[in-house]
């Protein structure tokens, strides 16, 4: 059927309509200064860490304890202060993150690799999902007699339980990650040819990246966790630790000592957790539009 | 004259042996090079699953598709990847029909162009609107220069200014790109409006029962008398079809 041409003019004004209908409807973002963003991230939490000590202070003041053994806030920090000038803490620390870095980069590995078969593979799945999860349940502290006959007391057994408590954790991030693109992407991928090895470059990888990262946040908690029980447990001599120091205190009676320590252990779960892990998970839920302008 | 797409008493059958319902019951068609084909029909005619078997996401259980290439295919949604820009949702389209990197840039801009997105390349597809994102997935479509087009009610979920729009857009990029395109909607007005001939299908079965050959001329309204005269033959026919299904629940 023959078209009739558009006059020129007509086409004129679809283009100046359209740039109209477009500017009414892109969505208006109110953007906050800097400033304004971070100190809205910022002051709750202080608060919080305000509201904290306060307890703790009133609980030291009713003598629920005698302060020899239960030390207030100022005792703590002082302690934490000497450990620090004196040198052991800092080597405790640097001992317990490269354990850490190790344990955790490895079940990065062993997770992702896992979780990415078992998503793939309907055998596979039917066979170890469960028994992903099963692991998953499983307390690390309960690994550690059975790792300690198969290393001995090395760092081959913090390693090893650090591994299995991390690694469920990140291979079912991996899984339900996967399960959770929505089938209408996948849809669109293959019809634009992406199929095989670039249908999981470019569609699925991508499209789980959500649930991956939720599953490497969950993996952290679990590798935290079991390397501090680990480190309770599996004292190497001349390499003081965050764990061993724990322990350290407590048979020493150093009790302000043990508190410091503790709080270290809490900042760097804290600092990991709000610096690394919320960082990353606010860069994808904004570049996704997930979230909430008025949040 | 060759068809662009040519499907031969293809039938679709869901559910277990024995109690299997039939989404499609040996449908055939035909649509020419260059030809605007819209498809509308009730709930339950298999218009989806007539597009994904010619899409390729979905095979027949009887019956022959032929189809040059991949045909592109846009949904309701406009599906683009929300972990992309605007821009990169249609360099992707390029680069898995293997475009030269350094090719891709320049020819994505011109893409959004042609929809008239020039300046939106950077956004991600949540700080556009329902009409821009469907924009961009036409660009996207575009980009994979296949010679049809696949279209599954692509302006169902936009209001009605937007899509008024849009069929004015839709039809500038179909006349110069010389694109075959397969429209399914089941809004009938949508359908005059748009195609060169519209074809009626029945529901549980789905099959071409009527077809519909638009002889206005265009750009056509949508609210213009003549649309709305031929929509009107079309909705009646569509009604009958509906009607014989009354009694489907007692048989």
């Amino acid at each position: 059927m023959p078209t009739i041409p558009r006059p020129e003019d007509d086409l004129g004004q679809l283009d100046a309509e359209l740039a109209g209908i477009d500017q009414l409807d892109v969505p208006v973002a109110p953007a906050p200064t800097r400033l304004a963003r971070v100190w809205a991230q910022v002051w709750p939490k202080l608060a919080a860490i305000g509201l904290f000590f306060l307890i703790w202070q009133i609980v030291v003041w009713t003598h629920w304890r005698p302060e020899y053994i239960l030390p207030g806030p100022r005792t703590a920090f002082s302690a934490l202060g000497d450990a620090i000038s004196e040198g052991t803490l800092v080597r405790a620390i640097g001992v317990t993150m490269r354990r850490a870095a190790l344990g955790y980069a490895l079940a990065i590995v062993i997770g992702s690799a896992l979780g990415l078969a078992v998503a793939r593979n309907r055998v596979l799945r039917a066979a170890i999902a469960s028994m992903i999860t099963g692991l998953q349940t499983m307390p690390s502290i309960a690994w550690f007699p059975l790792a300690i006959v198969l290393f001995g007391l090395t760092e081959g057994a913090i390693t090893f339980v650090v591994v299995l408590g991390a690694a469920p954790a990140i291979a079912n991030g991996v899984i339900s990650g996967i399960d959770h693109i929505p089938p209408l992407l996948l849809r669109a991928g293959r019809v634009l040819g992406a199929r095989g090895v670039a249908a999981y470059r470019h569609v699925i990888l991508p499209a789980a990246l959500p649930g991956f990262v939720a599953g490497l946040k969950q993996g952290w908690a679990f590798a935290w966790r079991s390397l501090m029980a680990g480190e309770l447990i599996v004292i190497i001599a001349k390499r003081p630790s965050l764990g061993q120091q724990l322990e350290f205190t407590r048979t020493n009676t150093d009790y302000p000592g043990l508190v410091a320590t503790m709080i270290v252990i809490l900042i760097i779960g804290i600092v990991i957790d709000g610096l690394i892990f919320a960082k990353i998970e606010q860069t994808i839920r904004q570049r996704w539009g997930l979230l909430d302008a008025g949040a | 004259m060759k068809s662009a797409v040519r499907v031969k008493d293809v039938s679709k059958v869901y559910g277990p042996a024995g109690a299997h319902t039939f989404a499609l019951d040996r449908i055939s068609l035909d649509v020419a090079p260059g030809e605007f084909v819209c498809l509308v029909g009730a709930s339950g005619c298999g218009k989806t699953t007539l597009l994904n078997l010619i899409a390729g996401l979905d095979r027949p259980a009887a019956g022959t598709i032929e189809v040059g290439g991949q045909p592109a295919l846009l949904f309701q949604e406009a599906a683009l990847f929300p972990w992309l820009t605007a821009q990169h949702n249609v360099e992707l389209a390029l680069k898995l029909r293997k475009v030269p990197r350094r090719q891709r840039p320049a020819r994505a801009a011109e893409l959004l162009h042609q929809v008239h997105l020039d300046g939106f390349g950077d956004k991600r597809p949540h700080e556009l609107s329902g009409g821009m994102r469907q924009r961009v997935a036409l660009a996207r479509a575009l980009a994979q220069e296949s010679s049809v087009l696949l279209m599954d009610e692509p302006f169902g979920a936009l209001d009605a200014i937007t899509r008024d729009l849009l069929h004015d857009e839709l039809e500038r990029v179909w006349e110069t790109s010389g694109l075959t395109i397969a429209f399914v909607t089941h809004n009938v007005r949508e359908a005059v409006r748009l195609g060169d001939r519209v074809l009626v299908l029945s529901s549980r079965p789905g099959r071409v029962v009527a077809e519909f050959s638009i002889d206005l001329e265009r750009p056509r309204r949508l609210e213009s008398p003549e649309v709305a005269q031929m929509a009107g033959d079309i909705v009646t026919r569509l009604r009958k079809e509906v009607r014989s299904h009354a009694d489907d629940s007692q048989t």
